[in-house]
């Protein structure tokens, strides 16, 4: 199987600061489940950053989607976005937008539009629970409804990717099993390949997964 | 409300731009139409020894539209009772032809210079009368008063770009967290900045409506347009169709370059 992200002796810092990640060599395969664990401040965010192009290595090599990310184009990083989907622990919905056409932002971007669009969108709020809040704004929604709004904007192109930057971290129970649950079915029934940072993995997940803890700056596999 | 507010701040600075541009093209306009009036009266004296024709005139210089010949009957009448008229005949024959030339168009006191040496290089030719002096003053006067207009009319669009650029900076400010939305997801620099876009030509097309509005006011009241016939002057201060287009151009180009400029400018600090 395909690999979607190799690391190779990956080294991530900010500007001159202080290393994050040193000589990190891992690879993710395409279609699997992952999630990065490791104490606040760590560098699992950081690194999650490094996958969408947020931040250059300093050292080594790191290829994503098969785009290698060391001094990457706009256009090439643009390009790579528009087949990932990223669902951060502040939402990031843009609060002018109704939740629908919030979740219609990643089409609109790759060129879709009209009726295609629309029924994809309608389909991705009812799996989010979120049909009857359609034409509302984010700031009229609770916190684990805009993270399902978000996390049905992650969505919304069939991305190759979707990484997730503790997806669960501020939500109540009802929301979590929400968005856990269209973690587990993209990744089973979509084959999109999946990569969550969160402190703690949840208990009872029906699908296989792989293990990276972040510790000192070395990311370790665990068994 | 604020955001009414921050369209008003460029509608007003495109506006000021327009109605620069606009009263320069409107002075332009009453200086050629004061000139094409100064042309009507003014006229060349020409004095030589015989008569020549209206078109050897306009073979020694191009400028001459027509020519009159000024009579010396009047002169020659009241001489009547002093002299016999045998030599009052004798006078007659004597006395230089007088012509008055006038001119195509209103002359250039370098024009006038010009035109002078050209007549009096022909041998029938005596004397040239231009009337530098007083034409000088009133020309000079004319260009100083347009100079000025045009000098004014640039600072103001300097200024007012200025203002511009700083105004689409505070919308670039407001729109931050949508274009670094955008961004995250793949959208190119266009597409992130369309909302600054938009902002740039609806507020174009609301300050050149703006300006239509303002001479189509001016011209309706008259009040310009009055004190203009009172000099012995008619024109057109606002055309709303070419005046209206140009300015719409104008302002969507101030407007769309500076939007370009910044959202450039921040796509290189990215």
């Amino acid at each position: 199987m395909d690999n979607v992200i190799t690391a190779d002796n990956l080294s991530l810092s900010y500007k001159d600061f202080e290393t994050i990640i040193s000589k990190a060599t891992f690879s993710i395969q395409s279609g699997s489940f992952v999630f990065i664990t490791g104490a606040s401040g760590s560098g699992k965010s950081t690194l999650l950053k490094s996958f969408y192009g947020a931040i250059e290595p300093r050292q080594g090599s790191l290829i994503v989607g098969g785009v290698k990310m060391n001094r990457i184009s706009t256009s090439k990083l643009n390009f790579l976005r528009r087949h990932i989907g990223i669902v951060f622990q502040d939402y990031k919905l843009i609060k002018e937008w109704t939740i629908e056409k919030n979740v219609m932002l990643p089409l609109i971007i790759s060129g879709y539009t009209g009726d295609v669009s629309g029924a994809q969108v309608q389909k991705l709020l009812g799996h989010v629970k979120l049909s009857h809040q359609a034409g509302k704004y984010p700031p009229e929604l609770s916190g684990g409804e805009q993270q399902r709004v978000a996390m049905a904007r992650a969505l919304a192109h069939n991305p190759i990717l979707i990484l997730a930057d503790e997806p669960t971290g501020n939500l109540d129970d009802y929301s979590s099993s929400v968005i856990w649950n269209l973690l587990e079915g993209a990744n089973t029934q979509l084959k999109t390949t999946v990569v969550v940072v969160t402190h703690h993995i949840p208990d009872g997940l029906s699908i296989p997964y792989k293990h990276y803890h972040i510790e000192f700056g070395t990311i370790n596999e665990i068994a | 409300m604020k955001s009414l507010k921050n369209h008003f701040s460029l509608i007003i600075a495109l506006f000021t731009v327009l109605a620069s541009v606009q009263i320069y093209v409107a002075v332009d306009r009453t200086i050629a139409a004061y000139e094409s009036h100064l042309k009507n009266d003014y006229s060349v004296i020409v004095v030589a020894n015989k008569a020549l024709t209206q078109q050897e005139f306009k073979s020694m210089s191009s400028m001459v539209d027509r020519t009159e010949p000024i009579s010396t009957n009047q002169v020659l009448e009241r001489l009547k009772g002093e002299m016999s008229p045998k030599n009052l005949e004798l006078l007659k024959l004597t006395l230089p032809k007088f012509f008055r030339l006038y001119l195509n168009r209103f002359p250039t006191p370098r024009e006038i210079n010009q035109l002078q040496t050209k007549l009096e290089k022909n041998p029938a030719i005596q004397r040239v009368e231009g009337f530098s002096q007083t034409h000088d003053t009133v020309y000079k006067l004319m260009l100083l008063f347009k100079d000025v207009v045009q000098i004014f009319s640039m600072a103001i669009a300097a200024v007012t770009s200025l203002l511009i650029l700083k105004e689409m900076r505070l919308w670039q400010f407001q729109h931050a967290d949508r274009m670094s939305i955008m961004a995250l997801f793949g959208a190119p620099v266009w597409l992130r900045s369309a909302v600054l876009f938009r902002l740039a030509i609806v507020d174009a097309i609301i300050a050149t409506l703006i300006l239509c509005l303002a001479f189509f006011l001016i011209d309706y009241y008259g009040f310009l347009t009055a004190q203009l016939k009172t000099i012995g002057i008619s024109v057109e201060l606002f055309n709303f169709v070419n005046d209206a287009l140009r300015s719409l151009a104008i302002a969507l180009g101030i407007s769309v370059a500076l939007t370009f400029t910044i959202v450039m400018f921040q796509h290189e600090e990215e």
